[in-house]
């Protein structure tokens, strides 16, 4: 059962008090069913793959089968005969439609490597698996395949960078003959006097972990249809993805044309996960061919190019200490991480710069530092997926207190206790900086009572009495506990158009964008509240540049809170205007107006009012006519919420495990999630995203592997071979909501979607490692798979 | 479609009506329905049979659209999630399991949705009153990454309980 | 992705089928479809004709005949799950039908075609191995039968020539009172098999072992009998030291390795599961039931 424990005050925002018996509509904070429900139950939904679009064209492309090879020889000439092939594109004949063939860089970076980025297509050498070198656009996308093996292609192997250590190697091959080094960015992030820190520390203890994190596999994958208008010299391109305005700006970009002329749609998006927040080479070369062809276009990413040609984030290697007094209070981390970039660079360092600052997490830390290899191999590049570095820097932290606790014999629980930030310390400064320059300040929150409430629903004192009772029956079970705070609601800004037309419509447009969470339904309740009218009565519409200018997308748990904010902000400016015109018009004091269901009426005879749809006639004008003194056109208003600094989220979970060690299976038997987001807009799915993040978690710790062989060719190509977590190998996840207001923006919220993945992979090492107390397995790594259970238990016996 | 691609025509009844059409031998039975006959609420995520987005049923029961081809639908009844709502749809316009899915906010992207609402229908006609094992077990052969399955599974429970089978 | 191009045939009896067979250059049979349907899509076969057995009369179905449960090759996986007389004689292939997938897909898969694909984790062929199924099989040449061992020649290699269709699969009941036991580690439920075993016992008056089949599947490149294991409970009583002694000899065949799932991970799954499923099959055993013991 879910619950929600409120935790300090609740600030919702003001609305009208009751005056005649009417209770104002509450729509901020109640468990509303979704809006974007019906439809989609419906079979109605339109994704990517569902606009139906008269006389389109279907690509395929032809991808590397090679980690790292120099093309030879291309042929394309039986490609091109077969009937029903429209045109075959290679590098030079997509170049000649577009003002470069190097997709531009995701975020700005004076350090990075130069000449980083993936290429529209590449046909002279190839550096990973899946690498996209030829288009073929055919009446078909089977004939479209049909025509890729009809490609022919002589490659010549070049020497392979399989893994980061290797990377690192004086005698290593470099990734890319166009890449001075394998490094692709070196930095150290830290503060306070760390090695003085260490030298005076008590306990020393190091770790060298290996945290893996697979692929998104959103189950819709990504595509792009790209219609060209030839009268307007216009474009407009759907594409599933996290971000509309900055895909429109790059295809702008990239095709030379004025951005006004480039419409970027989102359609209803089948999951983001982080693999759609990029601009990928396809949404070039979609957009490019229609308009060469004058035909739409339309490309849909099979599962299997997923695998390969969506991004990753995959490997990374620490190696860390950390230093402690007698009392386990945390005296200094430090360290180093390689990252595993992949083949390219397409968005920049975020990733990696995020693990590498967020490692202190809740925890006071007195001086820190960790020096970050970034390391190119023949690999599908990397750019977040859920939880974007938390989740790995969480799994460091948290895997050094169990060290600490280990050690010093001191309860684990207990060890996170003396070390978590207390809330009289709020907001506290983390001592870094984020990307943007901007010190990484934490708001608010009451991480203690978070762990305290984690512990008390999964009944851990009682624990040791449960694990002594089940090993005596020959039943190994353990439990583990983890602490994390994300870092939410990255800025700089969202935007939020909320419009009242004169039919009385109420319109809501952003630059935030839908993939899946139920954004527009916690947008229309933040508008509802604001307006007094049904959810039903706000129509939403997330991710098209063509209805709003600005915008940024989904990522970062950024959106209840960035364009939560500009929408409330909005919705107050139109609810004020509307009191205001309502007050001349019905000649009474705004404090004795209300709205109510699309209409301003007096409190003391609600017979009396003008409704919206009247307001909205008035203020688009007529010609000649004055509008309402003091009173601005249209019954609309922008909301730009803009800001640095970020909500930040927390959590504990914690989890009971079981684990055979005759075959090495994980069972997780119970599972807690004490979270803290702040305001809740929606509950329901606010427990909704924790779920998920949850198994997003689980299938971390336990399945997810992107497996690579030493050629860097992938092993686990289909949904077979790497696992995503079903229904029967998860328990019921018991969820619970804390609630601290953020003091970072005006309705209190905090960012949701990524926290619940990242405590996860910790908390069920640390529960497998205590199961496993009987034979002193340590654990450093996820995730763990049977076979390694094993085979760490073997060579634990044998020590 | 080029020329000399091998065709077939087929008849088929889908949700009720019967559809006559010539279909390329080779393509499955999930793209011959989102792309023949538009109805696209039938999603294909993977198109080798695990996810199971594709899934329909066929002649009653629950199959992989995409590990069928359209022609071996010749004759049969094909069910997809466009019948759900059905002739007694409920206040939102939508069948039982569909609300109780609504209700139960068993849902977020919604992509996998169409696939999970065919397989529990056909496990509800099976057994009125499935216990959460038995729910669990249909969907393990449906993947999705948004929900944790928890709330699917709590709708299918209260569909069971609404539609009288629960005791 | 999209299948290549192909024919596609959808004889209506065998022997029409035998023909298209004959005469169709790099024929494919077309079975249940959940092996070879992701097998076209992948574009990992690009067969030029496709030859369903969908619709050929005669091919499916469950009956009794002359003390041996008869299958046609084309009965659904869904047809055994829910067989009264599978569960009543056989009820080791209902335990083991049970881990096959996904309803989704035991609603179209099939015991011939599963056979036939022959994965060395699949769960139907370690039954008919376990079992000593007899395969019928008709070809350009007639009608032949042979047995599961067989019939398995190598990993994913069945005993069938060019031309030939697996018709059906017999398989004999053990003695009423008969005990067994299907178990199987996958990481996840309904993937195919890590390891699976599979053991089926019969009792004699003083529970000595009289009748004992282990097989392992998974393990090796096809489904294989633990002769070993077998002799070691044939004519014993089974306790704690014969059972450590016979899943001691299934944790010792050889197996197959890869870099996911070393050999060695294979004999240690083999060994636990048949400590696991060797008592679980004698407790089901009506001697041992009537004993009221445990073992």
């Amino acid at each position: 059962m879910d619950t929600i424990v409120p935790a300090g005050q609740v600030v919702v925002p003001a609305t009208a008090a009751p005056a005649d018996g009417y209770t104002a509509r509450r729509m901020f904070g109640t468990r509303a069913a979704r809006i974007e429900d019906p439809a989609l139950l419906r079979g109605e939904g339109r994704y990517l793959d569902d606009i139906r679009m008269p006389d389109p064209l279907h690509a395929a492309f032809l991808r590397s089968p090679h980690a790292h090879a120099r093309v030879t020889r291309l042929d394309l000439s039986a490609a091109r005969a077969l009937p029903g092939v429209v045109a075959v594109f290679d590098a030079d004949r997509i170049a000649r439609e577009l003002t470069g063939l190097r997709m531009p860089l995701g975020f700005p970076s004076a350090t990075l490597q130069k000449d980083i980025t993936p290429w529209v297509l590449s046909c002279t050498e190839v550096a990973f698996v899946g690498e996209a070198m030829v288009m073929v656009v055919a009446e078909s996308r089977a004939i479209a395949e049909d025509a890729l093996a009809l490609i022919e292609v002589d490659f010549e192997p070049l020497p392979i960078v399989h893994d980061c250590h290797q990377a690192l190697d004086a005698q290593a091959p470099v990734v890319r003959s166009d890449a001075v080094s394998n490094i692709a960015e070196q930095l150290q992030v830290g503060f306070g006097e760390v090695d003085p820190a260490f030298a005076a520390a008590p306990h020393v203890f190091t770790e060298s972990l290996f945290v893996h994190r697979g692929a998104a596999h959103p189950m819709e994958g990504r595509g792009v249809l790209a219609r060209y208008d030839p009268v307007e010299d216009a474009i407009t391109v759907w594409t599933s993805t996290q971000m509309a305005h900055e895909v429109m700006h790059s295809i702008a970009a990239m095709l030379g044309m004025d951005q006004h002329n480039v419409r970027v749609v989102a359609p209803d998006v089948g999951g983001g996960f982080g693999c759609k927040y990029l601009t990928y080479p396809e949404e070039v070369a979609i957009p490019a061919a229609a308009r060469c062809l004058g035909r739409p276009v339309k490309w849909v990413e099979d599962r299997a190019e997923h695998f390969v040609s969506a991004i990753h984030e995959r490997d990374q290697y620490w190696d860390v200490d950390i230093a402690v007094d007698g009392q386990g209070r945390i005296l200094g981390v430090r360290g180093r991480l390689l990252h595993d970039q992949g083949a390219y660079t397409p968005q920049g360092i975020n990733l990696p710069y995020n693990a590498a600052t967020s490692v202190t997490g809740p925890y006071r830390v007195p001086a820190y530092r960790m020096d970050v290899l970034i390391c190119q191999t023949n690999k599908t590049p990397v750019i977040p997926v859920r939880g974007a570095g938390y989740p790995q820097a969480a799994f460091v932290m948290e895997r050094l207190l169990d060290r600490v606790a280990r050690e010093l014999g001191i309860d684990r629980a207990e060890v996170r206790s003396r070390n978590l930030i207390p809330p009289e310390k709020m907001p506290y400064d983390k001592g870094l900086t984020n990307r943007a320059g901007v010190r990484s300040i934490v708001d608010s929150g009451d991480y203690p009572a978070t762990q305290a409430e984690a512990l008390a629903r999964i009944d851990y004192v009682g624990f040791p009495a449960r694990q002594r009772e089940a090993r005596a029956r020959g039943r190994y079970l353990g439990l583990g506990i983890a602490n994390a705070v994300k870092a939410t609601s990255r800025g700089p800004f969202e935007s939020a158009v909320i419009r009242v037309s004169p039919q009385g419509r109420i319109d809501l447009y952003t630059g935030a964008l839908a993939m899946g969470q139920g954004l527009a339904t916690a947008l229309a309740q933040i508008a509802a509240e604001q307006l007094d009218v049904p959810l039903e009565a706000i129509h939403v519409t997330c991710g098209d540049t063509g209805r709003v200018s600005l915008g940024m997308g989904g990522f970062a748990s950024r959106q209840t809170v960035m364009a939560g904010s500009s929408v409330h902000l909005a919705a107050v400016e139109v609810r004020d205007k509307a009191l205001k015109v309502g007050e001349q018009l019905l000649g009474v004091p705004m404090a004795g107006l209300r709205l109510r269901d699309g209409r301003v009426e007096v409190i003391a005879t609600p017979a009396r009012f003008v409704t919206l749809s009247d307001i909205a006639r008035k203020l688009k004008g007529a010609p000649g006519y004055s509008l309402p003194p003091g009173i601005t056109p249209g019954l609309e208003s922008t909301g730009l919420f803009q800001t640095n600094s970020q909500a930040h989220a927390n959590a504990c979970h914690a989890c009971e495990v079981e684990v055979d060690p005759g075959t090495g299976a994980v069972r997780i038997l119970r599972y807690v999630a004490v979270h803290d987001s702040g305001c809740l807009v929606n509950p329901t799915m606010a427990e909704g995203q924790i779920h998920g993040g949850v198994v997003h978690g689980i299938g971390n710790a336990l399945f997810e592997k992107m497996g690579y062989d030493e050629e860097a060719q992938p092993v686990t190509g289909t949904f077979a071979d790497y696992l995503l977590p079903t229904s029967t190998e998860i328990p019921q996840i018991e969820v619970v909501f804390l609630q601290t207001p953020s003091p970072t923006n005006p309705i209190g919220v905090k960012g949701i979607g990524e926290a619940g993945t990242i405590p996860v992979a910790p908390a069920i090492v640390s529960a497998i490692e205590d199961a496993l107390a009987p034979w002193k397995v340590h654990l450093a790594e996820a995730p763990l798979s049977p076979v390694r259970l094993l085979e760490l238990i073997d060579a634990s016996a044998a020590a | 479609m080029s020329s000399d691609e091998p065709v077939r025509a087929i008849s088929v009844t889908v949700n009720g009506t019967v559809h006559r059409r010539e279909v390329a031998e080779r393509k499955n039975l999930a793209d011959f329905l989102r792309q023949d006959l538009q109805l696209t609420g039938t999603h294909v995520g993977c198109e080798h049979g695990v996810c199971g987005a594709c899934t329909v049923l066929v002649d009653g029961v629950s199959a992989r659209g995409c590990l069928m081809l359209a022609v071996q639908a010749d004759g049969c009844s094909v069910e997809t999630v466009e019948s759900l709502a059905g002739d007694a749809p409920g206040p939102s316009g939508l069948g039982p399991l569909q609300q109780a899915f609504r209700d139960r906010h068993a849902l977020q992207c919604g992509f996998c949705t169409p696939g999970i609402l065919m397989s529990l229908t056909e496990l509800l006609r099976d057994d009125p009153a499935p216990d959460e094992h038995a729910v669990r077990l249909v969907l393990s052969g449906h993947l999705c990454r948004c929900t944790g399955y928890q709330n699917i599974v709590a709708a299918a429970l209260q569909a069971a309980s609404k539609a009288g089978g629960g005791s | 992705m999209k299948a290549p191009p192909f024919r596609y045939h959808a004889p209506r009896t065998l022997d029409e089928a035998l023909s298209l067979l004959a005469s169709l250059p790099g024929p494919r049979l077309l079975a249940g479809g959940q092996s070879l349907m992701p097998m076209l899509n992948f574009r990992l076969l690009a067969p030029e004709h496709v030859v369903d057995l969908n619709r050929v009369e005669g091919l499916s179905g469950i009956r009794e005949a002359g003390g041996e449960i008869v299958f046609g090759a084309m009965t659904r996986q869904r047809e055994i799950e829910f067989s009264p007389l599978v569960e009543a004689r056989l009820p080791l292939l209902a335990e083991a039908i049970q881990w096959v997938g996904h309803r989704q897909t035991r609603n179209r898969g099939t015991l011939g075609g599963s056979l036939c694909h022959l994965d060395p984790s699949a769960e139907q062929p370690t039954v008919a191995m376990a079992m000593d199924a007899t395969l019928a099989i008709v070809g350009p040449a007639g009608r032949r039968e042979l047995p599961m061992r067989d019939f398995a020649l190598d990993l994913m290699t069945p005993a069938l020539d060019e031309g030939e269709i697996l018709a059906e699969v017999r398989i004999r009941p053990w003695a009423p009172g008969h005990g067994w036991a299907f178990l199987e580690f996958a990481r996840r439920h309904g993937d195919y098999a890590i390891v699976a075993v599979a053991v089926l016992l019969e009792l004699d008056a003083s529970a000595r072992a009289s009748r004992v089949s282990i097989t392992l599947g998974g393990v090796a490149a096809t489904p294989v009998r633990v002769p070993e294991a077998e002799a070691r409970l044939l004519g014993s009583l089974i306790d704690a030291e014969a059972i450590a002694d016979a899943a001691a000899c299934c944790g010792a065949v050889d197996a197959l390795g890869d870099p996911q799932v070393p050999a060695w991970y294979r004999q240690r799954l083999a060994r636990t599961l048949a400590g696991r499923a060797i008592p679980a099959a004698l407790a089901r055993t009506a001697a041992h039931a009537a004993a009221g013991g445990t073992p």
